[in-house]
């Protein structure tokens, strides 16, 4: 079966590549484009390390087909810092939120599609929007505290 | 259906790596060209912080600022010999070997500043900046950077040194068993809190207090860490997970993430810690290892705390809703004892 061109823009930039027939986004942004940052966890939606926001909402980037994201806009941990870190990823620094770190580019997209629809968010909020995203090492208390303390601006506090 | 809370505790002794046979670790450290050093290890870090920790005190015995330091590790081709992360064995072991690969790395060092200085190198001392002075005469000083460089461009000396940490093989008494397989123990006792339902035999860990006697906490944040992380895993072990829930039958093994139980970010309990440091005698800088009994101490204080809630005695891990139950039903229904 054919290859088929697929054009997206990956954090604010556009993009093309070829996805193989039945692709996942997954293995189209790390070998096609060669965005690295989602991980590979399970390739079965049970782990969240791969997550990614399709035109600004969390998707599981395993289960989602590469040639759909055609013309959508697709981001990833790679875009979150400019100049500076991104506030979260500021705040996972700060509450060493991250231990062997594989979860958390994944943590992070979940979390950025939380706060950018809900900026002040509950604790159980934040623990619902991390749900399907599975960490080993941390007991998830740092990461959440991470991510409230962006949402109530205090960070270095 | 009633709610029985229970409350459980659980001490530790923790023995620090395994000393059946000498559990060696090598570090070699040197200087590069910009004056900077490299320790090269092949401990692995996983994320504990073994790269932290080293480069700490690398840059404590060196005497330079912990930025000029950079660990290299992981690779078992490149570095000296490590019998590897396990047994909370990393931070004493190995920072053991880096202090002694350290010390002679500096040793070469302040010969070095002293040839250049024209001053005898035990008079020199370091102030942990990039600097190297004479003792009491500050401005008689030398940077760490131009004493590595004159080492290298001008003396044709190497900077740099080996080390190794090794515990000699203990013997047996042939008469009594009496052997000394320990050098170096780690502490700690919490207290679980629990909620038991004595209609679905669900049981939820509501809080959680931890002491724990660490030796010195040589990086306190990533020590608080690990703790935080174990006792969740401890938790874990307690009431959720198993590769074989019905041993030796492999009957419903879980298979995937969906049927491995976790607790989520939605069943933490609140983790009260309290870190004790009494600096260990042989530890690097008086540290042990919070690695493995971080997680220990909480399946016992979580059974013993089911035991207090409702009198039902389980010996059998983790704990499922139908073990308890099953308690329940044997010996007539819930029986709390709140003892704690």
């Amino acid at each position: 079966m054919a290859k088929k061109p697929v054009t997206f823009t990956l954090n604010g930039t556009e993009r093309a590549a070829f996805a193989d027939p039945g692709q996942n986004l997954l293995d189209l942004l790390r070998r096609g484009v060669g965005d690295l940052t989602p991980k590979y966890g399970c390739a079965q939606g049970g782990c969240g390390a791969c997550t990614v926001l399709i035109d600004g909402a969390p998707h599981l980037s395993c289960l989602v087909l590469g040639e759909t994201v055609e013309g959508r806009a697709v981001e990833t941990a790679a875009g979150l810092s400019g100049a500076a870190l991104h506030p979260l990823q500021e705040a996972f620094m700060v509450h060493f939120a991250a231990q062997c770190g594989y979860c958390t580019p994944g943590m992070l997209m979940a979390a950025k599609a939380l706060l950018d629809q809900t900026p002040k968010p509950t604790r159980e909020e934040v623990e619902e929007a991390i749900s399907g995203n599975l960490c080993r090492c941390t007991g998830y208390e740092p990461i959440i505290a991470a991510i409230l303390s962006v949402a109530n601006g205090s960070v270095r506090a | 259906m009633t709610l029985h809370r229970g409350r459980g505790f659980a001490a530790i002794n923790y023995p620090i790596g395994m000393n059946l046979g000498g559990d060696p670790s090598q570090a070699l450290v040197h200087s590069n060209p910009d004056g900077k050093f490299t320790v090269t290890l092949s401990s692995i870090d996983l994320g504990q912080g073994m790269k932290s920790v080293t480069r700490q005190i690398a840059a404590e015995t060196l005497g330079i600022p912990v930025e000029d330091v950079y660990v290299d590790t992981a690779d078992s081709d490149t570095g000296p010999h490590c019998m590897g992360s396990f047994a909370s064995r990393g931070t004493h072991r190995v920072g053991n070997a880096v202090i002694q690969a350290a010390q002679e790395a500096r040793a070469v060092m302040l010969d070095a500043a002293a040839e250049e200085l024209e001053v005898d190198p035990a008079d020199l001392v370091t102030d942990g900046q990039g600097n190297i002075h004479v003792r009491g005469a500050p401005s008689r000083s030398i940077t760490t950077m131009a004493a590595c460089q004159a080492a290298q461009f001008r003396q044709g000396k190497t900077v740099s040194g080996r080390g190794i940490f090794l515990i000699p093989l203990s013997e047996v008494d042939p008469d009594t068993g009496e052997m000394t397989p320990v050098s170096c123990f780690a502490h700690a006792a919490m207290i679980v809190e629990v909620e038991v339902d004595d209609e679905t035999g669900e049981v939820s860990v509501t809080d959680m207090k931890s002491a724990y006697e660490v030796g010195r906490a040589l990086n306190p944040k990533l020590v608080e860490q690990q703790l935080r992380g174990g006792a969740w895993m401890g938790m874990s072990h307690a009431a959720w997970e198993t590769t074989e829930p019905y041993y030796p039958d492999r009957a419903h093994g879980p298979v995937d993430f969906s049927g491995y139980l976790m607790p989520g970010p939605g069943d933490l309990a609140p983790h009260h810690i309290s870190i004790l440091e009494r600096p260990a005698p042989d530890g690097p800088f008086g540290g042990k290892g919070p690695g493995e009994m971080c997680a220990n101490p909480v399946l016992p204080a979580v059974v013993n705390a089911i035991y207090d809630a409702v009198g039902v005695r389980i010996d059998d891990l983790p704990v499922t809703p139908e073990k308890v139950l099953r308690g329940l039903r044997a010996q007539g229904g819930a029986k709390p004892r709140r003892r704690l």
